[in-house]
C-alpha cells in the first residue's frame, strides 16, 4: 500500500514538474505575444522598404535587411563547402586516428565558443591583420568559423545514415571513389545537409555579438548596381545589430519591436522548414 | 599514375584541406587571444589587473582592476545556473515521463523555439518587462535608503533572470535526450517492486541519467559565460561588487560596451578581459569532453 504521506508528496512533486512546464511554455508564448503586440503596428511596407534617413524623415530597416542576406550568402557560400567537405573527410577517408580526433576536437571547441570571443577574434584577424576593417566582408568570414561546426556535424549525421551498400553497390560497378560520393552518397544525404543548412542560416540571423565589431552598424543601401560587389568591404549592420542599436543608443523602441517581429518570424519559418525536412526525410537535427 | 588516380587524390586532398580549417581555427584563435591578451597583464602587472578593484581606464591616472567584473561573470553564471537547471529538469522529466506524445511535442516544440530566439529578442524583453518590475522591487526594499544607488531595475539580478531563462533550451534538450536513453526495464523493475512514478523517475531514472545531465548543465555554463548581448542590454554598465541590486558588467558585456572607442592600454585590457573570458570557455569545453567520454563508456 502507497501510504498517504506518499501520496501527498507525489502530488506536490507533480505539481511542481506541471509548474516548471507551465513557466516555460509561457515563456515562448509571452514574448511571441509581446514581440508580436508591440511590433505589429509599426512594421509595413515603408519600413521594410526605406531607409532610415534625416532628410527624407523615413525611418526604415532596408538596409539591413539586405545587409543580413550579404552576411547570409557570403557567410554559406564557404562555410558550405568547407563544412560538408569536412564531414567527407572524417566519414569516407580518415581512418580513425590522431588527426581524426583532432580534427574533432577542434570542431567541438569551435561549437563551444562564444560569438563575442568570434566577434573579437574576426575583429582582430580579419579586420586588423588582414585590413578588411568593418566591413560586411570581415562580418561573414568571422561567422564561417561559428557556423562551420553546425554544417559538419548534421552533414555527418546525415552521411552515417546512408547505408554501406549503396557504396559498395557504386563502388563494385566500377565507379570511382569521388564519383560515387558525387552521384550516390550526397544526393542521399542532402535532407540532411539542407537541414544543417538551414540551422546555419538561424544562427547568422540571430547572431550579434560576433558582428557588432565585425560587419559594423551602417543602414545604407549599394546605390547602384555597380555598387552590388563593392558593398561586401564597406560596412553593413545586420537586423540584430540595428534592433540593438534601436533599443539602447537610439531608444527608438517602436522600431526595436518591429525589427524584433521580423527576425521572429524568419526564427518561426526557419523552424517550421527544418520540422518539415526532418518529417519527410527522416533526418536527424544537431543544433 | 593514371588520370583516375589523380583526380581521385586531388578530390581527397581537397576534403582534407577542408577538414583542417577547423583545427586551424582554434590554433588561429588561440593564438591570437594569447597574443593580444597578455601584453597588457606585463603593462598593468598581473595582480593589479586580475584582483584590482578600480576600473577607471579613463581617468588622468588611469586604473585596470577587473576583479569586479570576473567575479560578476563567475556570480551571475552560477546563479543563473542554480535557478535555470531545476526548472530545466523538471521540465525534462515531464517530456521525457511523464507527457503523452503530442503534449510532448507540442512543450518541446516550444522549448526549440526558445533555443532560436534570437539573444537581442531576450533583451529586448528584459528591458521592456524585467527591468521595471526590478526598479519596483528595488525602490520597495530600498526606500529611503540614501546610499544605495538606484539602477532603475538594470542590475544584476535582472541578468541573472534572464540568462536562467537562456540557458533553459540547452539543459533541457540535452537532458531530455539522457533521460529517453535511460532502459525501460530500470524503470519496471523500480514498479514493480513497488516504488511510485515519482520515486521511480527520482531515485532510479534521474540518476541512470546523471552524466548525460551533467553535460547538459555544463553545455548551460557554457552559454550563460558567454552570453553578451541579452545581458548587456539588462544589467546596467557599471563595474560594481555583483550583489543583487547593484548595477554590473561581466567579462562579455565589458567587451561589447567599450571595444567600440577604447584605445591604447585600454583597449589591450579589454583584450585580456577577452582572454580570461577565453580561458574559462576552454576550461568549460574540457570539462564538457570528460563528461561526454564518461557518458559514452557508461551507455
Amino acid at each position: 500500500m502507497i501510504s498517504q504521506k506518499r501520496k501527498i508528496a507525489d502530488s506536490l512533486v507533480y505539481g511542481l514538474i506541471y509548474l516548471c512546464v507551465a513557466l516555460s511554455v509561457a515563456l515562448l508564448a509571452g514574448i511571441i505575444l509581446y514581440v508580436f503586440v508591440k511590433g505589429v503596428s509599426h512594421v509595413n511596407w515603408e519600413f521594410m522598404t526605406t531607409v532610415t534617413s534625416v532628410l527624407r524623415g523615413t525611418v526604415g530597416i532596408a538596409g539591413n535587411i539586405v545587409n543580413t542576406l550579404y552576411i547570409i550568402v557570403i557567410t554559406m557560400l564557404i562555410a558550405t563547402p568547407i563544412g560538408v567537405g569536412t564531414a567527407i573527410y572524417l566519414n569516407e577517408y580518415a581512418k580513425p586516428g590522431k588527426i581524426v580526433s583532432l580534427i574533432e576536437f577542434a570542431t567541438e571547441t569551435l561549437a563551444g565558443i562564444p560569438s563575442i570571443i568570434f566577434g573579437l577574434f574576426g575583429m582582430m584577424f580579419f579586420g586588423q591583420t588582414l585590413g578588411l576593417g568593418y566591413s560586411i566582408l570581415t562580418g561573414s568570414l568571422t561567422l564561417i568559423l561559428m557556423v562551420l561546426p553546425l554544417i559538419t556535424r548534421n552533414t555527418q549525421e546525415a552521411l552515417k545514415t546512408v547505408p554501406d551498400s549503396y557504396r559498395n553497390g557504386a563502388i563494385g560497378l566500377g565507379a570511382g571513389k569521388w564519383h560515387m560520393i558525387r552521384t550516390v552518397l550526397l544526393p542521399s544525404a542532402m535532407p540532411g545537409i539542407i537541414t544543417g543548412v538551414i540551422l546555419a542560416i538561424g544562427r547568422i540571423v540571430g547572431e550579434s555579438a560576433a558582428l557588432l565589431f565585425t560587419a559594423g552598424s551602417a543602414k545604407t543601401l549599394p546605390k547602384t548596381l555597380s555598387m552590388l560587389f563593392p558593398k561586401i568591404f564597406q560596412s553593413g549592420g545586420s537586423l540584430t545589430i540595428q534592433l540593438y542599436l534601436s533599443a539602447t543608443s537610439e531608444g527608438d523602441f517602436d522600431s526595436a519591436f518591429a525589427i524584433a517581429l521580423v527576425l521572429l518570424v524568419i526564427v518561426l519559418l526557419i523552424n517550421m522548414g527544418t520540422k518539415w525536412l526532418a518529417k519527410r526525410f527522416d533526418v536527424s537535427r544537431i543544433q | 599514375m593514371n588520370k583516375k588516380t589523380i583526380v581521385e587524390k586531388t578530390v581527397q586532398l581537397g576534403f582534407f584541406l577542408c577538414a583542417v580549417v577547423a583545427i586551424f581555427a582554434v590554433c588561429s584563435i588561440t593564438v591570437y587571444m594569447f597574443l593580444k591578451g597578455t601584453p597588457a597583464l606585463s603593462k598593468v602587472g598581473v595582480f593589479h589587473l586580475l584582483f584590482g578593484t578600480e576600473w577607471m581606464p579613463t581617468a588622468a591616472d588611469p586604473a585596470y582592476g577587473i576583479f569586479y567584473i570576473i567575479l560578476s561573470s563567475v556570480v551571475g553564471t552560477a546563479m543563473s545556473v542554480a535557478i535555470g537547471v531545476p526548472i530545466a529538469l523538471m521540465t525534462a522529466v515531464f517530456l521525457s515521463e511523464i507527457a503523452e506524445k503530442h503534449v510532448a511535442s507540442v512543450v518541446g516544440g516550444a522549448v526549440e523555439l526558445l533555443a532560436a530566439i534570437p539573444s537581442v529578442i531576450y533583451g529586448l524583453m528584459g528591458m521592456m518587462i524585467l527591468n521595471p518590475w526590478m526598479y519596483k522591487l528595488e525602490q520597495a526594499i530600498y526606500s529611503g535608503d540614501a546610499t544605495h544607488q538606484f539602477t532603475g531595475g538594470a542590475n544584476l539580478l535582472s541578468a541573472i533572470l534572464v540568462l536562467a531563462i537562456m540557458i533553459l533550451p540547452t539543459v533541457i534538450s540535452v537532458s531530455t535526450s539522457s533521460l529517453k536513453a535511460v532502459t525501460d526495464s530500470m524503470r519496471s523493475a523500480s514498479l514493480a517492486l513497488g516504488a511510485t512514478k515519482i520515486q521511480t523517475i527520482f531515485n532510479v531514472v534521474l540518476p541512470a541519467a546523471k552524466s548525460g545531465i551533467l553535460t547538459g548543465v555544463v553545455l548551460g555554463i557554457g552559454r550563460a559565460l558567454g552570453e553578451a548581448m541579452a545581458i548587456n542590454m539588462v544589467a546596467g554598465g557599471t563595474v560594481n561588487i555583483p550583489l543583487p541590486f547593484n548595477s554590473v558588467r561581466f567579462l562579455t558585456t565589458q567587451l561589447v560596451s567599450e571595444m567600440g572607442y577604447a584605445q591604447g592600454l585600454h583597449r589591450q585590457v579589454l583584450f585580456t578581459v577577452g582572454l580570461v573570458l577565453y580561458i574559462f570557455i576552454m576550461i568549460v569545453n574540457l570539462i564538457l569532453l570528460r563528461t561526454r567520454k564518461k557518458g559514452v563508456e557508461h551507455d
